[in-house]
């Protein structure tokens, strides 16, 4: 609804419309929280049950997953700043920013897919036991998750070049910066439940 | 893995041939008749890309009641089977794929689309808004939910159709012992349909939140949106659940993870754990609705506010809470051990105490009111004791000590179904009978009305109450035949004869609507029963922008209030200003067609297939990402032109009562 602008808000909130999708994302993300939390509670379930497979301690390759980490908490910081130069109205610092933030999370994906890759080399798939199973379908979740992320947000890029900032595209780079963090979110769950966790258990 | 492609069609069995041919020709004749009378451009522009949400609305209802055509005929099969001891009517193959299909048919593909079809069409005009908070999204939730709901049905002439039962309970629907592709269609349909459920409760939430007319504070909403919202929350707070539990008993079964398996570490439990935290929630997703129903036509028609209306809400809230705290009541029998048992035992009779405030509001609101016995209301009076039945036995079933005696009998399927059928489909078909002026501009014929009522609810009682005294001597649930020796043989006769009759109840139902259609009086009036809330403000059948001007709200019941005032109907033509509205999409309708050939690939495990049409998918999202049409205006002109149609006619119309 182009209609009732109100200027004296940040430019993604500024139309009915706009307002309206931020609170339906954010609900969204509600029921991101449920399904990330089912897929934690289903490790909680089943990641000691290794079936005479490997453990965590012979698999996990803490190096790795810490240069993941750097990666993605980085790429949090930089889309805050691409959203905080979207507010200034600054174009150019918004696409570099956020140019900067998607490759950071290809490089996390590239390191993750690296990881699989290590793990399923080593005889550990997610057929051999019930903790691989849940192991890599909620790492594979968030994965799927940040590739799809990234997909989006190319689409996007590509809107911004087109049209500039008008409500409309400010409050899309709004909500997928709302996702980009939501992501990071869950991945200091992982970090901690999974890995370290499952290097000191 | 282990497909037997030769055995994709399942044919030899005269029930599944006739089954298939009847298929062939109704699609046959419906392309032939769509083509002979030109209605190809119409049905596109009109129904399948419309983001209108009482059309939408509609299609839900209308896939509602084919649905409960599709699970009548399979309980019917059923009753037939079990009529007589030792029958060889269907054999115990073709008897658990039936059980199974009719459990997931009425439950989310019968009372779902009912009710979210209900919350379509009323929800906005309750409160005063022109659409839902996201009308293209709206349509997407119908075609996702109608194209799981069609790759659900074909199961049982392609392919076979799953036969674990509704709940699925591992190992059985593993792969090791459900080997055939009947489970896959089980798992990806119902992943489809959900989806769409998922988006459905976003977007109610949103639009009651922020888009309810000016005035109307949260507790003066109508009784039905409060319900509305509160199902919605529960929608996305365990809606997801079953996504995750579906896609991983997807992961099991083709690609062979060990999550519910017996062997490699897997828990079978885990499945019963998950389907249950989002099973029994979704249990009270069907039934606030309908509470929701009651509520609106017991204080029309008892010509009062609706008593306790605070009691009301917090009763709601009440019951949402607790539903997500009750799962472990479906399976006491499988070693929870007596601690946790006695919690959930504890925890879900609590659920009787905001559920009996609710009984007794309703009987208030009854008390000293000038009752009026319409269908809609005879729907409403025949819930209170039936559900009341439902209710008790219930708190039976919740003693974990004792459930350990009836679980797994008869005695549970008639609970479930006298909770279910008076709660639900008591419920739809009273909101039918009230609102279908509202949706097509003409009433359903009262007479037939109640013929259809006093079958349906004689049927209902003499199908269900032999089943718990079976129940209560021994007769286990899905067991497709039992001995002569046994003496069930009478009761269960009782029983099938009272399907019959709740099928000839249904039956009236059907022809009610065909005759309604062609013959009932087009001159009713926008306001028939003289009730109480918003959308009964405007014409019916409703515009297409809802309201010409937004009514203001002043207190609950505000169309009552105002009718007392004496203000409906003057609209001052200068306060009309050009309406904002949402363009029409095909995108979709598309995006149920790739999703539904995705999952098909993906039952058969072809993997390969499924990928490429997922291609597709994406494509869509694309699309839908580059899409910045913006919908249109409606002027000035027009609104007052359409505004002077249904208001000038005003004087000639009649009222049904009162």
């Amino acid at each position: 609804m182009s209609a009732n602008v109100n200027h004296s808000l940040p430019l993604e909130y500024q139309t009915e419309q706009n307002r309206l999708n931020i609170l339906g994302f954010w609900i969204f993300l509600g029921a991101e929280i449920v399904l990330f939390a089912t897929l934690f509670a289903v490790y909680g379930v089943l990641g000691h049950r290794y079936a005479g497979g490997p453990t965590p301690s012979d698999i996990f390759k803490l190096n790795d997953v810490l240069i993941e980490t750097l990666l993605l908490l980085t790429s949090s910081f930089t889309c805050g700043l691409a959203v905080f130069f979207m507010r200034q109205r600054d174009m150019k610092k918004l696409l570099i920013w956020f140019i900067i933030t998607l490759l950071l999370g290809a490089g996390f994906l590239f390191m993750e897919i690296r990881e699989f890759i290590h793990y399923v080399h080593e005889g550990a798939t997610m057929q051999t036991s019930a903790f691989l199973s849940s192991f890599f379908v909620l790492l594979g979740t968030h994965g799927a998750h940040v590739t799809f992320g990234i997909i989006w947000a190319i689409m996007l890029i590509i809107q911004l070049l087109q049209r500039g900032l008008t409500p409309m595209t400010a409050r899309k780079m709004f909500i997928i910066s709302l996702y980009w963090h939501f992501l990071d979110v869950v991945w200091i769950f992982i970090f901690t439940f999974v890995y370290l966790k499952g290097m000191v258990g | 893995m282990g497909i037997k492609w030769n055995e994709i069609f399942v044919g030899g069995d005269p029930l599944l041939v006739g089954s298939q041919i009847a298929i062939v020709l109704t699609v046959v004749a419906i392309v032939v008749g769509l083509t002979y009378f030109k209605k190809w451009g119409w049905l596109w522009r009109e129904w399948l890309t419309t983001v209108d949400h009482k059309k939408i609305g509609i299609m839900y209802i209308l896939s509602g009641v084919l649905m409960f055509f599709r699970g009548g005929i399979d309980g019917l099969l059923m009753k037939a089977q079990t009529a007589r001891p030792e029958m060889n009517f269907l054999d115990a193959q073709h008897y658990n794929e039936i059980f199974t299909t009719h459990g997931v048919i009425m439950i989310l593909f019968m009372a779902m689309p009912f009710l979210i079809g209900l919350m379509n069409v009323v929800v906005p005009l309750q409160i005063g808004a022109r659409d839902v908070a996201f009308p293209q999204l709206n349509a997407l939730s119908f075609w996702l939910f109608f194209s799981g709901a069609m790759l659900f049905n074909i199961s049982f002439v392609v392919g076979g159709s799953p036969d674990a039962g509704w709940t699925s309970y591992f190992p059985l629907a593993g792969k090791e012992f459900s080997p055939g592709i009947g489970n896959n269609y089980y798992a990806i349909a119902l992943q489809i349909a959900g989806l769409g459920t998922l988006m459905t409760g976003i977007n109610f939430i949103v639009t009651i939140l922020k888009m309810r007319a000016p005035g109307m504070t949260l507790m003066k909403m109508p009784m039905f949106t409060w319900t509305t919202l509160i199902t919605s929350i529960i929608i996305v707070a365990a809606f997801p659940i079953f996504t995750v539990a579906l896609a991983l008993m997807t992961f099991d079964r083709l690609y062979g993870t060990h999550f519910f398996t017996l062997s490699s570490g897997g828990s079978d439990m885990l499945w019963a754990n998950l389907f249950w935290l989002w099973g029994h929630p979704e249990v009270y997703i069907v039934i606030l609705p309908a509470f929701g129903i009651f509520s609106e036509v017991i204080a029309t028609f008892s010509r009062k506010t609706l008593f306790g209306y605070t009691s009301m809400v917090v009763s709601i809230v009440g019951i949402a809470f607790l539903s997500m705290i009750v799962w472990v009541h479906h399976f006491y029998t499988m070693d929870a051990g007596p601690a946790v048992n006695s919690f959930f035992s504890i925890t879900t009779m609590l659920i009787a105490v905001p559920t009996g405030v609710k009984i007794f509001n309703w009987l208030f609101t009854m008390r000293k009111g000038r009752i009026q016995f319409t269908t809609a209301m005879l729907w409403a009076l025949a819930f209170v004791p039936n559900f009341v039945i439902g209710g008790v036995t219930g708190v039976m079933l919740a003693m974990a000590a004792a459930d350990y005696q009836y679980h797994n009998t008869l005695f549970l399927v008639a609970h479930f179904h006298y909770v279910l059928i008076p709660g639900v489909v008591f419920a739809v078909f009273a909101g039918l009978y009230y609102w279908w002026p509202k949706m097509f501009g003409f009433m359903l014929n009262e007479k037939l009305g109640k013929y259809h009522f006093w079958l349906f609810v004689i049927g209902f009682n003499v199908t269900f109450m032999p089943m718990f005294f079976l129940g209560l001597k021994g007769a286990v649930r899905r067991a497709y035949t039992y001995s002569a020796e046994s003496g069930f043989a009478p009761l269960f006769l009782v029983s099938a004869i009272g399907s019959i009759i709740l099928a000839i109840g249904f039956a009236v139902f059907c022809y009610n609507i065909y005759w309604s259609f062609r013959y009932a009086k087009r001159n009713v009036s926008h306001d028939p029963w003289d009730a109480r809330t918003l959308e009964w403000m405007t014409a019916s059948p409703v515009q297409f922008y809802n309201f010409a001007v937004v009514p203001e709200v002043k207190q609950l019941d505000a169309f009552w209030h105002m009718k007392k005032r004496g203000e409906t109907l003057t609209l001052k033509e200068s306060d009309i200003k050009k309406i904002h509205m949402p363009s029409n999409s095909g995108l979709p309708f598309y995006m149920a067609v790739v999703f539904g050939i995705t999952g098909f690939f993906l039952v058969f495990e072809a993997h390969i297939a499924a990928a490429v049409a997922a291609i597709g998918i994406v494509i869509g999202l694309v699309i839908r990402s580059f899409d910045y049409n913006d919908g249109y205006y409606v002027s000035v002109d027009e609104i007052k032109r359409t505004e002077r149609t249904w208001r000038n006619v005003e004087g000639g119309t009649e009222n049904h009562v009162g």
